[in-house]
């Protein structure tokens, strides 16, 4: 009894059967040695004696068996040479059923039946089948696997098949054929049969020893697959029906798994191909539990293989309707099989979606019939919660933005969105950065505002909150790289017709504009500089056609930039959309759109008196606003002094003196553009440079009273550079002298003030005084101009 | 804007990254002026849009002596130059990216490399016009008279 203890025990009865082979071998080899004929068909009927054990497992039987086939090849030799024995090899094959018990007669009827075949002393065919019946006596599967697993490997290379030795005299390929499907048809029954033996308790184990024993079974059909007359016409008409017959007729789950892939793995692809139906056709018919799945993902990843092999074949695909097979067969497997989860059924959509890409290529609507399979599988669930269908309905996908490189492609596939709707918030969002990438990788442009449309659609989840989700709940991290593939997406919008720019424009507009406080800080910069690009291109072209309605036009664009912007900063983002209203200033100035223009400033007035209450913000947007203002030309006097009149105001009012004597001699600039029809109002030069005097005179007796020293003479040196600077310009107003009295008090004040050197304004004076000699050595009309100048 | 992804790839070309503030930088951490030391050559770093009139070289020629350097390096503009002035050089590398830029138009992508060797400084400068690369070089030579380190 094979209870519990069971692996010590086995080791014992293994280690029993070896004892015996040995024993037993030991008189065969003297008996062979001997050519003593009578002896050595008993000991080796002794030894195989041992192979009637029941109680080892498949495993240990094995071992068992490769011992008593090393001792039957010996055997098998000494049958050969007949002078040894004396014996003619039909007589020893009616000598060897004398043999008492049923298997070891068996084990050598199959040895002297090899060497009988090769004798050629009867036609091959008689013998096998012959054989083959015998078989059939030993019922106990393991013995009968392995029994008729013999008979496999010394009949292998004595088959009838075409160009064989044994063929010919009425042995035909089909006898070779017939007797390995029978062969296979026994051992597949033993096989199956093997699960009923023994307590149902023990099912697992046994279903783990039975999947040991596959290949011993699945050896039949690479036989079949390596006899050379084995064409399409016997493999269509015989072979398959016959195998897939057995497979189905077991209703075995773990028998039909495995030889469904043996089949597809073992024979020729394009017998495959040209025998889908038949095939096919037999899988609805296998067990509901059966991994169907993956059988199918095999056959069609080979076939897709096959495909790509040579561009020769794809007539072929065409012709058997390749696609239209497979697609309706997975419709049916995935009807029959109702307990299938959905992961699964996505799973074969992601597998005959590669195929149909990989095998063809051009066909979109092919992609699309998948895609609609697919949401007709997930219409009436609710949104996929399992991780695993969600991560198969992303590869579903994914598959065709890698193919074609081109999400325009995909764009036009009525499904795509479809199927997307079916995925949760999160997972939404996966897919839309997926779809960001391919785009930005591939750098796809995006040229139609359709297209956008179709795109922003899909990628809602980055653009807007979706239903469930608030932004609060994001991680930040995220959500910047997010809103930052947003961004660069784009930069990849472009058409280069300025009506479809402007469209272009305005349906992103839509889309972002609903982004809350979160996203539009990311999401509008990028859609203005597209907007300003676009009036850069229109620069010119511009007005007003008499009587025509001319759609897009500078003005119309800054207008819905005015929208733009101002949705920004009542978000509230001021400084960022301050910013955005001087760009545009400019860009209206280079439009020679004076009111524009004003309005614009207007805007980034309004916000900087407003909205900019930080010091340090105020310093650099003041900083931009002269940057800016310093740059136009479109204003008249009126306008222009206003709005100089504001900033340098304001330039005066920042809280740090330091600060406010930087920007207000920055301000001299806006008196005195070098250019040709640049303004040049050297007084009010002089008026600046002169207040920041002051200022920096403010600055250094303040910090004489907070903290006890003038501190450094930055400022003053400073001053002394743009002094310089208008000096060389040739504004009447600076003259030599008033720049000496500048170098003398910066000189005096250090002097006074050597407690507090100061490495960085020492430095700077230094080589601000090394620049002046350096224009004094020029020679020329400069060097003459610096020649008052005493250092 | 933060974007960590820039700052990660900048680190990959060189891990030894110096950054100074540009006008839409949120982050105050980044400095608005910055100067290191690399060789015999001193360098200051500055985005550029603090120093009006913009892209102006004599208003940066004093920035230059401000920080008291060797070599400037500026930006803002979006537009490659390289100008020798007085005992140094002012350049601004351009825009990488080629990304708009209200002072310039058609603006090309560029970037530049410097090769600092001994009193020796080779400008690699790197451009893509019209979907082609192409390099120029600048050679600057310092003067051991003009030296401005005052350490």
């Amino acid at each position: 009894m094979m209870i519990s203890n069971g692996i010590e025990d086995e080791e014992k009865w293994l280690a029993e059967g070896i004892a015996g082979i040995q024993h037993n071998a030991f008189y065969l080899h003297r008996a062979l040695d001997a050519n003593n004929l009578r002896e050595a068909l008993k000991f080796s009927a002794q030894l195989l004696s041992e192979l009637r054990t029941s109680r080892l497992s498949p495993h240990k039987y094995y071992e068992l068996y490769m011992r008593a086939f090393d001792e039957l090849r010996r055997l098998e030799m000494f049958f050969k040479d007949e002078d040894r024995h004396g014996c003619s090899v039909v007589d020893l094959y009616e000598l060897v059923q004398h043999a008492g018990n049923i298997l070891p007669r068996l084990y050598l009827l199959c040895t002297v039946g090899s060497v009988y075949i090769k004798s050629k002393e009867a036609p091959a065919k008689d013998v096998l089948k012959d054989l083959v019946e015998m078989c059939r006596a030993v019922q106990h599967p393991i013995r009968g696997l392995f029994l008729r697993s013999y008979l496999a490997q010394v009949s292998r290379d004595k088959l009838p098949d075409i160009g064989s030795e044994y063929e010919g005299e009425g042995d035909t390929v089909m006898d070779a054929v017939e007797f390995v499907l029978q062969n296979f048809t026994e051992m597949n029954k033993l096989w199956v049969r093997m699960q009923h033996q023994g307590p149902l308790r023990e099912k697992e184990k046994l279903e783990k020893e039975r999947n040991e024993l596959r290949d011993l079974v699945g050896k039949n059909l690479h036989v079949l697959s390596q006899i050379e007359g084995v064409d399409l016409e016997i493999y269509r008409d015989t072979v398959l029906p016959r195998v897939l017959e057995q497979i189905v007729n077991c209703k075995d789950e773990l028998a039909q798994y495995y030889l469904m892939d043996c089949i597809i793995q073992v024979f020729p692809d394009e017998y495959h191909l040209q025998t889908l139906e038949i095939l096919l056709g037999a899988c609805p018919q296998l067990q509901p539990t059966v991994d169907l799945k993956t059988v199918l993902s095999q056959l069609m990843e080979r076939l897709s293989n096959y495909a790509s092999s040579s561009p020769e074949l794809l007539p072929e695909f065409l012709q058997v309707e390749a696609f239209s097979k497979l697609s309706n067969a997975i419709g049916k497997v995935i009807e029959a099989q109702a307990d299938m989860p959905i992961v699964g059924a996505i799973t074969l959509y992601v597998s005959l979606l590669t195929f149909t890409l990989r095998v063809h290529p051009d066909r979109l609507d092919y992609v699309d019939q998948v895609l609609g399979a697919c949401v007709k599988k997930l219409s009436g669930k609710p949104k996929l919660e399992d991780s695993k269908a969600t991560k198969q309905v992303v590869a579903l996908l994914s598959a065709p933005l890698d193919k074609y490189d081109d999400i325009v492609t995909a764009l036009t596939l009525s499904n795509y969105p479809r199927v997307m709707d079916h995925l949760d918030a999160g997972t939404n969002k996966v897919m839309a950065m997926v779809i960001i990438r391919s785009i930005m990788k591939n750098k796809t442009c995006v040229s139609t505002s359709d297209k956008v449309e179709v795109l922003f659609e899909l990628i809602k989840g980055l653009i807007k909150d979706l239903e469930g989700i608030s932004t609060d709940e994001l991680d930040e991290e995220d959500f910047n790289e997010e809103q930052n593939s947003v961004a660069c997406l784009m930069h990849m919008l472009y058409n280069d017709d300025p009506e479809e720019m402007l469209q272009i424009i305005c349906t992103v507009w839509k889309h972002i504009k609903a982004g809350g406080p979160k996203r539009l800080p990311f999401t509008v910069p990028p859609l203005v500089f597209s907007a300003l690009k676009l009036v850069r291109r229109l620069q010119g072209q511009d007005g007003d056609v008499a009587g025509e309605e001319v759609p897009a036009t500078p003005k119309k664009i800054f207008q819905l930039l005015n929208q733009i912007i101002e949705a920004l900063s009542v978000v509230p983002s001021p400084e960022l959309a301050l910013r955005l209203y001087l760009q545009c200033a400019e860009a209206a100035n280079d439009c020679d759109l004076e009111p524009v223009a004003y309005e614009f400033f207007t805007q980034a007035f309004v916000l900087y008196e407003e909205e900019v209450a930080d010091s340090k913000a105020q310093v650099t947007a003041i900083h931009l606003i002269i940057g800016t203002l310093q740059r136009m030309n479109v204003f008249g006097v009126e306008n222009r002094d206003t709005l100089t009149h504001k900033a340098t105001g304001y330039s005066a009012k920042l809280l740090k003196k330091p600060d406010q004597c930087r920007a207000v001699y920055a301000c001299s600039h806006l008196f005195w553009v070098d250019d040709q029809d640049g303004i040049k109002d050297g007084e009010r030069v002089l008026l600046c440079l002169k207040r920041s005097l002051r200022i920096a005179n403010a600055a250094q007796q303040m910090a004489n009273v907070t903290r006890g020293s003038s501190g450094p003479l930055t400022l003053f040196v400073e001053i002394l550079n743009k002094y310089l600077y208008f000096f060389e310009k040739g504004n009447p107003q600076i003259t030599s002298s008033v720049i000496q009295g500048l170098i003398e008090l910066i000189k005096t004040e250090m002097q006074s003030d050597s407690t507090t050197a100061n490495h960085a304004s020492d430095a700077f004076f230094t080589s601000t005084l090394r620049y002046i000699q350096f224009q004094k050595q020029k020679g020329g009309a400069m060097g003459e101009k610096y020649d008052p100048i005493k250092l | 804007m933060e974007i960590y992804e820039v700052h990660d790839y900048l680190r990959t070309v060189c891990p030894d990254l110096h950054i100074t503030r540009g006008e839409y930088d949120e982050d105050t951490r980044y400095l608005e002026t910055k100067t290191l030391t690399i060789g015999q050559f001193k360098l200051g770093v500055c985005h550029g849009h603090q120093v009006i009139p913009w892209g102006d070289l004599e208003s940066l020629a004093m920035l230059q002596r401000q920080l008291d350097v060797d070599i400037l390096v500026t930006g803002h503009t979006h537009q490659f130059t390289a100008y020798k002035h007085e005992a140094g050089v002012v350049i601004n590398p351009g825009s990488a990216t080629g990304a708009f830029s209200s002072i310039t138009y058609d603006v090309n992508p560029s970037f530049v490399l410097m090769d600092i060797d001994g009193l020796r400084v080779v400008v690699y400068v790197y451009e893509l016009i019209d979907g082609e690369v192409k390099v120029d070089k600048i050679d600057f030579k310092k003067t051991t008279t003009s030296t401005n380190l005052t350490h």
